[in-house]
């Protein structure tokens, strides 16, 4: 078979199918970004370094500057544009208007779709590097401020806007609470 | 970015087959180095298997005591693996100091040990450098090493390896598997990375072809009780400047078993072994520790930009090993 150097893929991008062909030196991000109208997720570094073009690939959060787009075909991409139901903002969506965990808002879908998978990863148990004991006996690590930013601290934000962003994910984290004290 | 052929395979025999001696195609497996290096110019592939959905992503924990570890297992599931946390601490903590959370859920543990390092001259290719163009030269001697080798090195290559993972794996002694056309092999990880000497680009004593198909950790008590330690220029998602994995058995005050190994100072992951031997059956404490440290740091030769680490992982490695005991002690 003679090598080819681009194909035809189809990608299953916040519920739905979409067919084209890549050129197999093209990222998930400019493939959502070019091809596909779907320009929410921003391209910032580009070098895997900043965390603005965060997707979740089967539920877990990725760089998609670092993902290509070929290689992502049969798993189910979410992107800032999926993370919604319907009209219903998602709790970390709503956490961020209501507390400004922005200033410019270019990294803000990246941060969202990285705090929206980092909550499940919390609730799944897994600890962090600032995670004081990590055997599986010391039992689930409280969300702390520390744990939050060093969990987060894959997506910079230049307009250093991280108190906001560290209180947004930690009311998204109790909304309940949130909705009591408000 | 030059233009590359892609194949995606879902058994061994038939990745084997499609890399074939071809020295323009390259496994790809998280892609969060090799692809970042194809688009520097650093790599440049002419085909790419894609081994991500190889069935060789499973933790399968041993009833000795030991762990198998997949190479296609994601830096994030290692890390969250219960029993990886209950007998290997210190592996968790140095995975789960490396990098973000996103690059962890693409990184495989195979491809950690085979991640190049990230000496600035090696990623320009504008500029000499050994390990990527042999014979060209290195600048880092004369010019910016204030993060390269104090240990192992050579007048060819300060560079060094960047893994923590690869630490916290050479302390507990692990084995590293590989598959080739003519059949399986094993490589010790003390001998799986090449001395660097006149030929950096030689990095690792796979077999040309090889694939990597998963790490073994032997059964090892003492790793119940370890910790990974990580200096870095900023508090999180930073390559180390200096690290330390140990694990530490004090019985009646005397140092019954212990294992060092240090990140960030060489071409690889540095056992400690010299450290080691003096420590066993040394009276617990800090005048130990540091004699040890120092008897394994007299092989240093450090540059006039990183003699900082010769104070630093002697203090680093005295830090952890008296957290360790005290904390035992308790």
């Amino acid at each position: 078979m003679a090598p080819s150097t681009s194909s035809g893929v189809t990608l299953n991008i916040n519920g739905e199918k979409y067919t084209l062909s890549v050129d197999h030196r093209t990222t998930l991000l400019d493939a959502l970004r070019e091809r596909l109208d779907l320009t929410g997720t921003k391209k910032g570094c580009d070098q895997g370094q900043c965390g603005a073009c965060t997707v979740l690939l089967d539920g877990r959060r990725v760089v998609s500057c670092l993902q290509f787009a070929v290689a992502a075909e049969g798993r189910e991409i979410t992107t800032i544009e999926g993370v919604a139901d319907g009209d219903r903002l998602h709790p970390v969506q709503q956490a961020f208007l209501d507390l400004d965990g922005y200033q410019c808002g270019y990294c803000t879908p990246g941060q969202i779709c990285s705090a929206v998978a980092m909550l499940q990863e919390h609730a799944a148990g897994w600890p962090s590097a600032v995670t004081e004991d990590v055997r599986p006996e010391a039992g689930p690590p409280p969300l702390t401020t520390d744990e939050i930013r060093e969990r987060m601290s894959g997506n910079l934000c230049r307009c250093a806007a991280y108190v906001s962003i560290v209180d947004a994910v930690a009311k998204a984290a109790t909304p309940l609470e949130g909705e009591a004290v408000a | 970015m030059r233009e590359f052929d892609y194949q995606r395979v879902t058994d061994v025999s038939g990745a084997l087959a499609l890399l074939g001696d071809d020295p323009d195609a390259r496994f790809l497996g998280g892609g969060t180095n090799l692809v970042d290096l194809m688009k520097t110019g650093v790599e440049r592939p002419a085909r790419l298997v894609d081994i991500r959905r190889l069935p060789l992503d499973r933790i399968e924990a041993g009833e000795d005591g030991g762990l198998r570890i997949g190479a296609t297992v994601t830096n994030s599931d290692l890390a969250a693996h219960p029993e990886v946390r209950r007998r290997y601490p210190a592996l968790a903590q140095a995975v789960l100091a490396g990098a973000s959370g996103q690059l962890r859920n693409m990184a495989t543990v195979g491809g950690n040990l085979l991640q190049r390092t990230r000496c600035g001259y090696f990623g320009d290719v504008s500029r000499p450098c050994n390990k990527r163009v042999p014979g060209s030269g290195c600048p880092a001697i004369e010019g910016e090493h204030h993060n390269h080798a104090i240990l192992g090195a050579s007048g060819h290559c300060v560079a060094v390896h960047p893994s923590d993972m690869g630490v916290a794996l050479a302390a507990f002694d692990a084995v590293v598997s590989y598959e080739t056309a003519d059949g399986p092999g094993e490589l010790p990880l003390s001998e799986f990375y090449l001395p660097v000497g006149d030929t950096p680009h030689l990095e690792t004593a796979l077999p040309s072809g090889a694939l990597i198909t998963g790490v073994t950790l032997p059964p090892a008590p003492v790793a119940a009780h370890s910790r990974y330690r990580k200096v870095r220029e900023r508090a999180s998602y930073a390559f180390a400047i200096g690290s330390v994995a140990a694990a530490v058995d004090v019985r009646d005050g005397a140092v019954h078993d212990v294992r060092l190994a240090f990140g960030a100072v060489a071409s690889r992951p540095w056992r400690a072994r010299t450290a080691e031997r003096t420590l066993i059956g040394a009276q617990a404490g800090a005048e130990a520790f540091a004699a040890a440290a120092d008897a394994e740091l007299t092989a240093a030769e450090p540059l006039p930009h990183n003699a900082y680490k010769v104070t630093l992982m002697r203090n680093l490695m005295v830090a952890v090993l008296t957290e360790l005991t005290e904390e035992a002690a308790r």
